[in-house]
């Protein structure tokens, strides 16, 4: 709780510092209202609509060129949208110069300062809003101890590894109590195992600090990982904004489906009463609203299962019969291709515990795959 | 001569297979600097004329240098007009080596091609051109000219010399920077400033050099008591053969190889 305490004491300087009421968080929502940013013909953004909540981990996730970065830049004050609004909390921020938004940012390339110490680097901003030397020290120290430096103060950053880096910059960017966190794909240039474990420190110091913060990634699994919510972006639209479990459970639309984990997509067709069918299989047994409409079925791999022979309750689970194509084992679990159809193929991942090691399948096999009804995903075909 | 056959490269080519290119950037190097060291010698003849090599040594034309006060001055003029030029073009260069790097502007490259075109235009129509143009406004003759005109060449070195290091420089740095809490002008002379300051003496001693060398300009533009030292000895050389000039040249060319060492030295200390 020491960090959350310094944390309220860093607000109330800044809330003097502007002129603003004391607030007893640090934390501030930020309200984007039909945002709109264009290259040329090219729109980064297109009239995005987003509420971040205060003290919410919301992350940004796109692919590369879909707007995400434009969208933490244009928080950060690092471009100027051609329309919309940006208020952190009451206040408009639009026309506010990136040095006057108390915002900390944390880059992919850390851009840590090499002609400075580690503490020289954290002391920056403190420097920067006067703060006596003596409490400076303070903080640095505190905020060191936070990201588990405490030892590494008098270092040259050409001393510190990759992970340590990565700790500096984020020190730097918290120890003056900002109201806002930016972090653009701040773990990318880390390898894998180091990449995970820091993306647990990351949530855990979210929790600790309770500072607002936005996040950029192109990794789906980070998001997953870390977020309270997820804001999908493609083309400068929001695709879907919510939590991680229904972004994966119930994606919006197509987009969302295949961006966002594994996923087979199969045409649907409506019945005359109204249901959607894939071939001769019901898919859903209500009728759908706007049956008349194209739908996708969309199929997460790790929630079909193979079928032996045992008779299935069709109010439950939805059966395909199909011909695999291919298996390949792949360490902890196993992926095959099955063809329902002449035109459509099924991903399947099997976990490869011991009990199910039998689920070895060769190509060429005829087999029966479930579906539980409750992982049955709709989405309309927009495409 | 063991050394002949130990590999010279990860590539295992020998000193021996290379032998070639080792005499031929021996002759190369000997050809560009032979010229320039000829007139050390011929700088402590005891003779009145030009002379190589000398039959006696001495000091003579080194006391005649320093015991002429139109030599003095001339001197004091050139040092004038080179710290006044590096104090101009260094900062006028760097700030436009910065925002062209910076703004991302289309135009951004076609203003650089714009303002290095004096390294590439033949210097004697620089020379032509500013001499007429300062006929007009009254700045022939003058330090002040001079130095503008000094300037102009000097500022495409800088130029290229910090584009070139901010090249390796990490931009975003000044982002954090203005995140944190610094506007442009601190981040640039807070974080930028500090890992550029290496090449941005560079380019501060390459200008004097620049100024402090140049002939064909000064030629033109500089006269009576504000005329340089390189206008003094191409005067002398063409009145009368005189081997001060042997001796002054022996003291530029100490001060060029000595500053443009300092430059190769302080260069690479950026990173």
């Amino acid at each position: 709780m020491a960090a959350r305490q310094y944390f309220s004491r860093g607000a109330l300087i800044l809330a003097n510092d502007s002129n603003q009421s004391a607030q007893a968080s640090t934390a501030l929502p930020i309200h984007i209202r039909d945002l709109t940013k264009r290259y040329g013909q090219m729109y980064a953004l297109d009239s995005v609509d987003l509420e971040i909540k205060s003290g919410e981990f919301l992350t940004l996730l796109g692919p590369s060129g879909s707007g995400k970065t434009t969208l933490l830049m244009a928080i950060a004050g690092f471009n100027r949208p051609d329309a919309g609004s940006i208020r952190f909390g009451d206040t408009e921020m639009i026309l506010t110069p990136p040095h006057k938004r108390d915002v900390g940012m944390v880059f992919q390339s850390y851009a840590l300062f090499p002609h400075m110490s580690v503490t020289e680097n954290v002391a920056f901003p403190l420097k920067l809003r006067k703060v006596s030397p003596a409490e400076c020290a303070e903080r640095v120290a505190e905020a060191l101890a936070t990201v588990q430096l405490s030892e590494f103060g008098e270092r040259g950053i050409d001393q510190l590894s990759g992970g340590q880096r990565q700790r500096v910059a984020l020190a730097r960017a918290f120890v003056f109590g900002p109201r806002i966190l930016l972090m653009d794909e701040p773990l990318s240039a880390l390898d894998k195992k180091l990449r995970e474990h820091m993306q647990i420190e990351l949530k855990h110091l979210h929790e600790k600090l309770g500072v607002t913060t936005v996040y950029v990634t192109h990794d789906q699994r980070e998001a997953l990982t870390m977020s309270d919510r997820i804001a999908v972006i493609n083309d400068g639209r929001l695709a879907q904004v919510d939590t991680p479990h229904v972004i994966y459970n119930q994606p919006a639309n197509a987009f969302v489906a295949d961006f966002i984990g594994e996923s087979t997509m199969l045409p649907l067709s409506g019945d005359s009463a109204g249901r959607l069918m894939f071939a001769d299989q019901v898919v859903t047994t209500e009728a759908a609203t706007d049956a008349a409409a194209d739908h996708l079925l969309v199929v997460r791999p790790e929630r079909l299962f193979v079928l032996r022979g045992e008779t299935v309750d069709p109010e439950k689970t939805i059966a395909f019969d199909g011909t695999v194509r291919e298996f390949v084992f792949q360490g902890e679990t196993a992926f095959a291709l099955v063809a329902v159809d002449d035109r459509h193929e099924l991903s399947v991942r099997f976990s490869t515990d011991s009990a199910s090691s039998q689920n070895e399948l060769q190509p060429g096999d005829r087999v029966s795959l479930g579906l539980h009804r409750e992982d049955v995903i709709t989405i309309p075909d927009n495409a | 001569m063991g050394w002949l056959t130990k590999p010279a490269s990860d590539t295992q080519v020998t000193h021996r297979d290379r032998l070639w290119l080792y005499i031929v950037a021996t002759i190369i190097m000997l050809l560009l600097v032979i010229p320039t060291f000829i007139v050390i010698p011929m700088s402590f003849s005891d003779s009145q004329y030009l002379e190589f090599p000398p039959s006696n040594w001495s000091v003579r034309w080194y006391d005649e240098y320093f015991g002429s006060s139109k030599w003095m001055r001339a001197t004091v003029t050139s040092l004038q007009i080179g710290v006044l030029t590096m104090l101009v073009a260094t900062p006028l260069g760097t700030a436009a080596a910065y925002a062209l790097f910076v703004s991302g502007h289309r135009a951004a490259r076609a203003v650089f091609m714009f303002l290095i075109t004096p390294m590439i235009v033949p210097v004697i129509l620089i020379a032509i051109g500013t001499f007429y143009a300062f006929g007009r406004v009254g700045l022939n003759n003058t330090i002040t000219g001079l130095v503008l005109a000094h300037t102009v060449l000097a500022a495409p070195l800088v130029m290229i010399v910090i584009t070139a290091s901010l090249r390796t420089y990490d931009l975003n740095q000044e982002l954090v920077a203005r995140s944190l809490g610094a506007s442009r002008l601190k981040a640039f002379f807070a974080i930028t400033l500090p890992q550029i300051k290496f090449s941005v003496l560079t380019a501060a001693l390459l200008s004097f050099l620049t100024s402090f060398d140049e002939v064909i300009v000064a030629i033109f533009v500089s006269g009576g008591v504000n005329a340089t030292l390189t206008k003094h000895m191409f005067a002398a050389l063409r009145d009368y053969i005189d081997p001060t000039i042997a001796a002054i040249s022996t003291i530029m060319v100490l001060v060029s190889s000595v500053l443009l060492l300092a430059t190769q030295f302080i260069g690479n200390r950026d990173k």
